[in-house]
């Protein structure tokens, strides 16, 4: 029993991952920074397939989702379950398999995309060998996690952990259900769905993908690191629970939003609209739980970086989950659906809300794993206005480009007559694609300069050895 | 008992927990899939809507291969400007042998749903090649290796349709059986050609009529 108590917490593993999910950042974002080049110049490909915009664009958003985000949401999930359990990680063995096993799908898959395997399904297009490696690697991932719940030694299970559990049991379940299909050789297969259906079955699965991994795993994120850096509890615990419940009934619905005025049902699209306005209620509460948390500890802005990224991540999440409802309305998606509005939008919430809130984590979490401060304070100050300059160029750059899209697209002259050919259109994007790629370059330089950052905060370093603290007898399992 | 102290339960209990996430988010789904997945009318082909032929498959797996899907759209909605500018709006009958679904949520390029006999097969062969030689300011990229790839190299044809009949559609043997004699001799170009030549023809006026005809 003693030995057992005396057991350390398994951070070797969560530093791996660190260091994977900042690779990935790194390589991933320059797949982004390359296809936005291409559509300024699209002779950048040299004629070689490789380097087509079409076989490029699913490399930069798996290595930016699966690569990047998931690495981040294992380690920072690893991280936390152990503290908030008070044991070391569930079958470590295991543990580490799944970092590995992760990497080398996101390795292997991103080099069967250049070569061509490609299900064409959006953020599933990973061909059917590597759905079935992923499922088993994610409920290994699950086995772990949960393992390490199921032995904890404080009573409540804390809410950072819920949000991380649904991540896991969502993404497996949307996962498994959009990848049936039949294989017809080892690149190549048949979805199980057809048309309509297919695309119901897709965008379940699209949307949630973002919903459970892109929002509910790294609010997971927020609720254990927030209180954490601002050194404050959480505001509401209550608010909490409802908000996560609401969170994990609402956003499943909300799917169809991706397809208005497509070949679907009417209720299907209705029913989508409806449940995406609800779904500000559960999304903005925990923004309010966030930013009322941080809201007596504002002095520490100035001095602490990450609080500085976690907190304009807040600011962003606000933003893009009341965009995101508001183009869920027909009357507006009508404008902004097939244009850059969507890229634009999504950005906001992958650079401004999940890699700033992960930036923040990390300049939080390297140091303590390292036992010493963070190299340079002052290169984590540059990379936030670096990163913070970078989202609001590349936001507004796609604003405008899709609001411009989508207005001259429909715009019908006084005769009947269609005002506006596509091809004009079209070509009158390239100052916009052109502010967009400066500004995912000043992004990507941020990034890098965050890499070389925590490279050498960790240089030479080991794992700091950290020890289960004694259990408070009122919250112990056996209370 | 109170919701409060109920919740402890849930809070304090792994299976409990793992068992609710897993229902309470599976509500939506079942809600909306079973019955889109049960409908019958989704999945009834309009008047001219047929399987894809060999070589059309082909085309279309290269059009997959190539991600074409995320710049061009397969999907003009009912709107003033989009059926004045790309023709009849996509109905859901002409899609139920496409497996996925290619209808994009992106336009990057224009909606490709009714391309089919709008450019001749020349205009299709120069613009994939050089698409600046065609439309100067296009930013769509060249596609010269299609020319150099024979379209029997693209998978094996014959297990495709026999896995696509496994699915459910209506190939005969013979079709089966002629597969790799229908793409002797053409090269990856000419078949995504002949696909991008055969989209949208699955739509008739008939199916119009039959809905009663207000457009």
């Amino acid at each position: 029993m003693e030995a057992a108590e005396n057991k350390i917490y398994q951070d070797k593993i969560v530093i791996r991952l660190i260091q994977f999910s900042v690779v990935w950042a790194v390589l991933a974002i320059s797949a982004g920074v390359y296809i936005a080049a291409e559509l300024v110049w699209p002779t950048l490909d040299f004629g070689q397939y490789w380097l087509s915009y079409g076989r490029l664009r699913p490399v930069h958003t798996n290595g930016v989702i699966f690569g990047f985000g998931v690495s981040a949401l294992m380690a920072t999930g690893f991280y936390s379950v152990q503290r908030t359990s008070h044991v070391p990680l569930f079958a470590p063995r295991l543990a580490w398999f799944v970092c590995y096993a992760w990497q080398l799908i996101v390795l292997l898959g991103a080099l069967s995309l250049l070569a061509g395997w490609n299900t064409t399904k959006e953020y599933a297009e990973l061909e059917w060998p590597f759905d079935i490696a992923i499922a088993i690697v994610w409920i290994c991932f699950g086995v772990v996690f949960f393992g390490t719940i199921a032995q904890r030694k404080i009573k409540p299970i804390y809410i950072s952990n819920w949000f991380y559990g649904a991540l896991i049991i969502v993404i497996a379940m949307l996962h498994v259900v959009n990848s049936l299909a039949l294989p017809v050789s080892i690149d190549k297969s048949y979805s199980a769905y057809a048309g309509a259906q297919d695309a119901v079955v897709q965008w379940w699965y699209g949307h949630n993908a973002v919903g459970f991994l892109l929002t509910g795993g790294f609010l997971g994120m927020v609720y254990y690191f927030l209180p954490k850096i601002a050194n404050r509890p959480i505001w509401s615990y209550r608010l909490s629970v409802v908000a996560f419940w609401a969170f994990v009934y609402a956003y499943i619905w909300a799917g169809p939003h991706h397809l208005h005025y497509n070949a679907i049902p009417e209720w299907v699209q209705s029913l989508g609209v409806i449940m995406s306005v609800i779904l500000l209620a559960p999304s903005w509460a925990t923004l309010v739980n966030g930013v009322m948390t941080v809201s007596t500890a504002w002095e520490k802005l100035r001095t602490d970086p990450a609080l500085k990224f976690i907190v304009l991540s807040l600011a962003f999440y606000g933003l893009a989950t009341f965009e995101g409802p508001m183009m869920a309305i027909r009357s507006v998606n009508v404008v902004s659906h097939f244009t850059d509005w969507t890229v634009g939008h999504v950005h906001s919430g992958a650079l401004g809300w999940n890699a700033m809130i992960t930036y923040g984590t990390f300049y939080f979490l390297v140091p303590r794993l390292a036992g010493r401060e963070l190299y340079s304070t002052r290169l984590a100050n540059i990379h936030f206005w670096l990163a913070f300059a970078g989202t609001m160029l590349y936001i507004i750059a796609m604003w405008a480009a899709g609001v411009s899209q989508g207005l001259l697209w429909l715009s019908i002259d006084g005769l009947g007559e269609l005002s506006f050919d596509f091809k004009d259109i079209m070509a009158s994007m390239t100052p916009y694609y052109l502010l967009r790629l400066i500004a995912g370059l000043v992004f990507l330089l941020g990034t890098v300069l965050m890499a070389y950052n925590l490279f050498m905060t960790l240089k030479g370093q080991r794992a700091v050895k950290v020890a289960p603290p004694a259990v408070d007898p009122a919250y112990g399992v056996n209370a | 008992m109170n919701g409060l102290t109920f919740h402890r339960k849930i809070e304090e209990n792994t299976g409990l927990l793992i068992f609710g996430i897993l229902f309470v988010s599976a509500i939506g789904g079942l809600v909306q899939l079973l019955p889109v997945l049960t409908q019958e009318s989704l999945e009834t082909a309009s008047a001219n809507t047929r399987p894809y032929s060999a070589v059309e498959l082909t085309g279309r797996d290269i059009y997959m291969r190539e991600n074409c899907v995320v710049c061009h759209s397969q999907q003009i909605r009912p709107l003033v400007a989009e059926v004045e500018r790309y023709g009849p709006y996509s109905r859901a009958g002409e899609f139920v042998y496409d497996r996925p679904f290619l209808w994009g949520s992106k336009r990057t390029g224009p909606d490709l749903h009714r391309i089919g006999g709008k450019y001749s097969d020349d205009w299709h062969r120069l613009h994939l090649l050089d698409p600046r030689a065609v439309v100067p300011n296009s930013i769509m990229p060249a596609y010269p290796w299609l020319e150099e790839r024979q379209a029997s190299e693209t998978g094996n044809i014959t297990n495709k349709l026999t896995v696509l009949r496994r699915l459910g559609h209506p190939y005969t043997d013979e079709q089966i059986a002629n597969a790799e004699a229908d793409l002797e001799g053409l090269t990856e170009m000419d078949a995504l050609i002949v696909y991008l030549q055969m989209l949208g023809t699955g739509f008739s006026e008939e199916d119009a009529a039959m809905e009663g005809g207000s457009h």
